[in-house]
Formats: structure tokens, sequence, C-alpha cells
């Protein structure tokens, strides 16, 4: 057995992106985003390609960590890295051409007790910066449709402390 | 003693595992906990659904309260009534409704402006599925529930034929909203013997047990806080002296406030007691916590 490839791997995901926090290693993935992309290219158009990508990600997360109702999950939490990430996973599952290199999504949430409420609020948040953008309602609901069963492996993940006492 | 209630409180813990969470009320998507049907159930105007009312999830407790009225050419329907809702899970509701024969009820013989009244009391149990989250999978949320009945005037109502003033209607609903392409869709099996939604009572001097009757609905998203579409419901024929229709009506639901809706549609409810069609306008308010 060799640890090259070991250290190898190890040393590709050592090459933190400027302005992040180094995360603990994890296997890279586009199966990480969650859901598969759509066939078509009309979606990525509807989004307005990177740019409107970018300027909803954008909007989304400067409207949850301003929001009462779940800004506290964010706060201490690497926000350059959760824009960089989602705009990787909003561009692949919108067939805008990216890889997603973030972590799996219960990986990503696992022990933030997150509920339901919070699910809706982020959707709703999601939903004003979609609206923001001007794009249009079939459009926004198949991103969502998309993006919704997320919720199963999102609220109340606790996978990774299921080993731990009283957990 | 101890040890059984300990054991009792670990089951219902099991059962409800967000009671380990945080309990919290509110935080529902806009229009998914419905609105107010005639019957008080979470549902549309004249179908109840599988969603439960009021805003909370599955962490928490909700309710809402309705008024609603509908403008016939010879009858007025008023109904209220309030719902709650328990863990996204269980849902129980209360309504009364008033059917006024205006000048209609001299012509009938039992004065004018004569009324029927009903309490019904409902209660829903969601069995299994997610109409909202489950994009994935075609499984619908499913319900299951009983609609008990107490029609007023019970000797009117045995004098025009029924057999009962009171009786239980059993429901399963399966509701699904298929959020790529904006719909939002439901089908309900009623298992009744009730006249006219109770209100002439139940069962008949043609037909006294339960029959299934079917509620079908189907509506497209407009905006987040706008549905509209159609509803139809079958209803029993069991009452010799008049023949009873089917009912569907046109419907948009906006929520104009995240705790507040109101519905408008044009609602045919066919003959009622021999007077002849009863198309009209249906408008139904509701708050929801
Ligand atoms: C469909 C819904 C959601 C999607 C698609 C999504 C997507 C993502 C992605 C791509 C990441 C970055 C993963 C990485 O760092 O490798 C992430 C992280 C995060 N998400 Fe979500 N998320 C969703 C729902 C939520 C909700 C409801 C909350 C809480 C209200 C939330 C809070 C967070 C936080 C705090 C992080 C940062 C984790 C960290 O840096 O360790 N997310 N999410």
């Amino acid at each position: 057995m060799s640890f090259v490839p070991i250290i190898l791997l190890l040393m590709t995901q050592a090459a933190t992106p400027p302005g992040e926090q180094p995360v603990a290693p994890y296997p890279h993935h586009n199966a990480n985003a969650g859901a598969t992309p759509f066939a078509d290219a009309r979606m990525w158009q509807a989004f307005h390609e990177s740019a409107g990508v970018g300027r909803i990600v954008d909007d989304l997360v400067a409207t949850n960590i301003a929001d009462p109702r779940i800004s506290d999950i964010f706060k201490g939490q690497d926000m350059v890295r959760l824009r960089r990430t989602l705009k990787e996973q909003f561009c692949y599952l919108l067939n805008g051409g990216c890889d997603y290199s973030g972590r799996a999504m219960a990986a990503a949430h696992a022990d933030m007790g997150i509920q339901d409420a919070d699910m809706a609020a982020l959707v709703e948040n999601l939903q004003a910066a979609m609206r923001r953008e001007h794009v249009s309602f079939a459009a926004q609901n198949r991103l969502l449709a998309k993006l919704a069963p997320m919720r199963r492996t999102i609220v109340k993940q606790r996978d990774l402390d299921r080993r731990r006492p009283g957990g | 003693m101890f040890k059984s209630a300990l054991l009792l409180s670990t089951a219902i813990v099991a059962a409800f595992p967000a009671m380990a969470h945080e309990r919290r009320d509110g935080g529902k998507l806009l229009l998914t906990g419905g609105v107010s049907s005639v019957d008080g159930a979470a549902g549309g105007g004249l179908a109840s659904w599988a969603l439960i009312a009021g805003d909370e999830t599955e962490d928490g407790r909700g309710g809402s309260a309705h008024a609603t009225y509908v403008a016939l050419p010879d009858f007025d329907l008023t109904s209220a009534g309030v719902a709650a809702g328990f863990s996204n899970r269980v849902e129980i509701s209360y309504a009364y409704q008033r059917f006024d024969t205006r000048k209609a009820g001299a012509a009938l013989g039992l004065g004018r402006g004569f009324t029927f009244g009903q309490h019904v009391i409902g209660a829903k149990l969601r069995l299994a599925g997610d109409a909202v989250w489950d994009q994935d999978r075609l499984m619908p949320q499913v319900a299951v529930g009983v609609q008990y009945h107490i029609a007023e005037k019970a000797p009117v109502l045995r004098a025009v034929g029924a057999r009962e003033s009171e009786s239980a209607d059993f429901y399963i609903a399966a509701t699904k909203i298929l959020l790529a392409q904006g719909m939002v869709v439901n089908g309900t099996v009623r298992f009744t013997n009730a006249n006219q939604f109770g209100l002439l009572g139940f069962g008949g001097d043609r037909h006294r047990g339960r029959s299934a009757q079917f509620e079908g609905s189907a509506g497209k998203l407009l905006a987040a806080n706008l549905l509209a579409g159609v509803e139809y419901r079958t209803k029993p024929d069991n009452l010799g002296f008049a023949q009873e229709d089917d009912s569907y009506d046109l419907f948009v639901a906006w929520a104009f406030h995240r705790h507040a809706s109101l519905t408008a549609a044009y609602v045919d409810l066919g003959d009622i007691a021999t007077v002849k069609r009863q198309r009209g306008l249906f408008l139904s308010l509701q708050g929801s916590l």
C-alpha cells in the first residue's frame, strides 16, 4: 500500500482558495451537489447565466445573514466559501457547465439543527432573490423542485453525531 | 406506574422525533396549509385536502379561522370555523354552516327565511408523504379524516325524508404540489350519506347508507401567493323529493398577507331542494397562524 495517492489528494485540497478558511478533506464529486443537472440550456439562460446566478447567490446569502429567523445558523461560518460553492452548485444544476467542488448536502449541514421553518425561510429568501433578478416564475419553480428534496439531507441532519452520547 | 409513564413518554418522543428539537410555531411555506373548505378542514373551497391547517411545521402548532359566504340565486350559505394543526400531522376542525332559504323557504312550505344549520367537527391525520418537499417522488401527501355532522331542525329533516340528523363522513385525501409544473392536484374519496353537505340530514328514502363520493381539485400557481383552479365534488342522491347534483367551482386563492388569504370562486351547486340552478359567488376569508 502506498500513501502517495492520499498525500496527493490532501495536497490538491490543501489549496484553499483566497479568502476562505480551510476545511477538512472530503471526496470531490459532482454528486455532492445533491441533484442532477437540467438537460437543456434554457434554465441557464432563464437565470441570466453566471452574472445572474452570481447576483442571486450574493443576494441570497446577504438576505440570509440579515434574516432574524435564520441568521444565527450562519454566524461564524465561511460566507466566502458558501458564496463560491453555492454559485458552483447552481451553475452545475442549471447546466451552466460548472463542476461542483463543495461538500455533500448531508455533510455540509450536519449538526446544525436546521428545522423545516429554516428551510422554508431560506426558500422564501431564494424566491425573493430570483424575483429581484426577474427570473420567470416557471423557471424559479423548476429550480425549487430540484432543491426541495434536499430537505431530507438538510433538515435535522444528524448522521454525523449519531454515535455521540445523548446525540 | 412511573415505569409505564416513562415508557409512554419514550413512545411519544419516538412517535414525534421533532420533539427532541426546539418546539417552534409558524414557518410553513405560503399556501401550503391550504385554505378552509366549507366543512372546516384544510383544503380548497369545496374539497377537503390532505394538507394540515395552520402555519406550523413538524416542530410546532398552528391554526386557522375562516368565514365563508356563498351567495346563490335563491339561497345563502354561510360558514365559519376554526382549525388547529399539530406538528403538520394532526388537524382538528370545527365549522358551523347556516343555509338560509330566504324567499324560497315559503315556496318550499318551510316559511320565508327558514334556515338549516349544522355543526361539523373534523379530525384529520397525515399518514404519509409530503406534498411540498418530496418533489423527486410521485408519492402524494396522504391523509385520512373524519367529519362528524350534527344537523339542526331534525323534525324538518325527517319530514323531507332524511333518516338521521347526525352522521360521520370518512375520507381519504391525496394532495401533491407539482412544483416544476407549478400545479397543485388533489383527489379525495369520501364515504358519506350526507344530503346537501349534511344540511338536509343524512340518508334518505332512496338510499340510506354511505356511498363513495369523489372530490377532485387542480390548481395552477400563478405566483407564490396566488393559486387558481377548479374543483369538482360529487354528492349522494338519497332523497326522493328532490334530485341532488354534483357541484363544482372555479377558484382563485390569494394569500395577500403571510397570515391571511382570500378565496373567491364561481360555484355551481346544481339544483337544491327542487330549486333549479344554484350558481353563484363563493367568498372566503381566512386567517392563519
Ligand atoms: C436547498 C437548500 C440548500 C442548499 C442547496 C444549500 C447549499 C449549501 C452549500 C452548497 C453549502 C456549502 C457546502 C460546502 O461548504 O462545501 C452550504 C453550506 C451551508 N448551509 Fe446550506 N443549503 C441549503 C439549505 C440551508 C439551510 C436551510 C440553512 C440554514 C438556515 C443552511 C445553512 C448553511 C450553512 C450555515 C452553511 C455553511 C456550512 C459550513 O461552512 O460549514 N443551508 N449549503
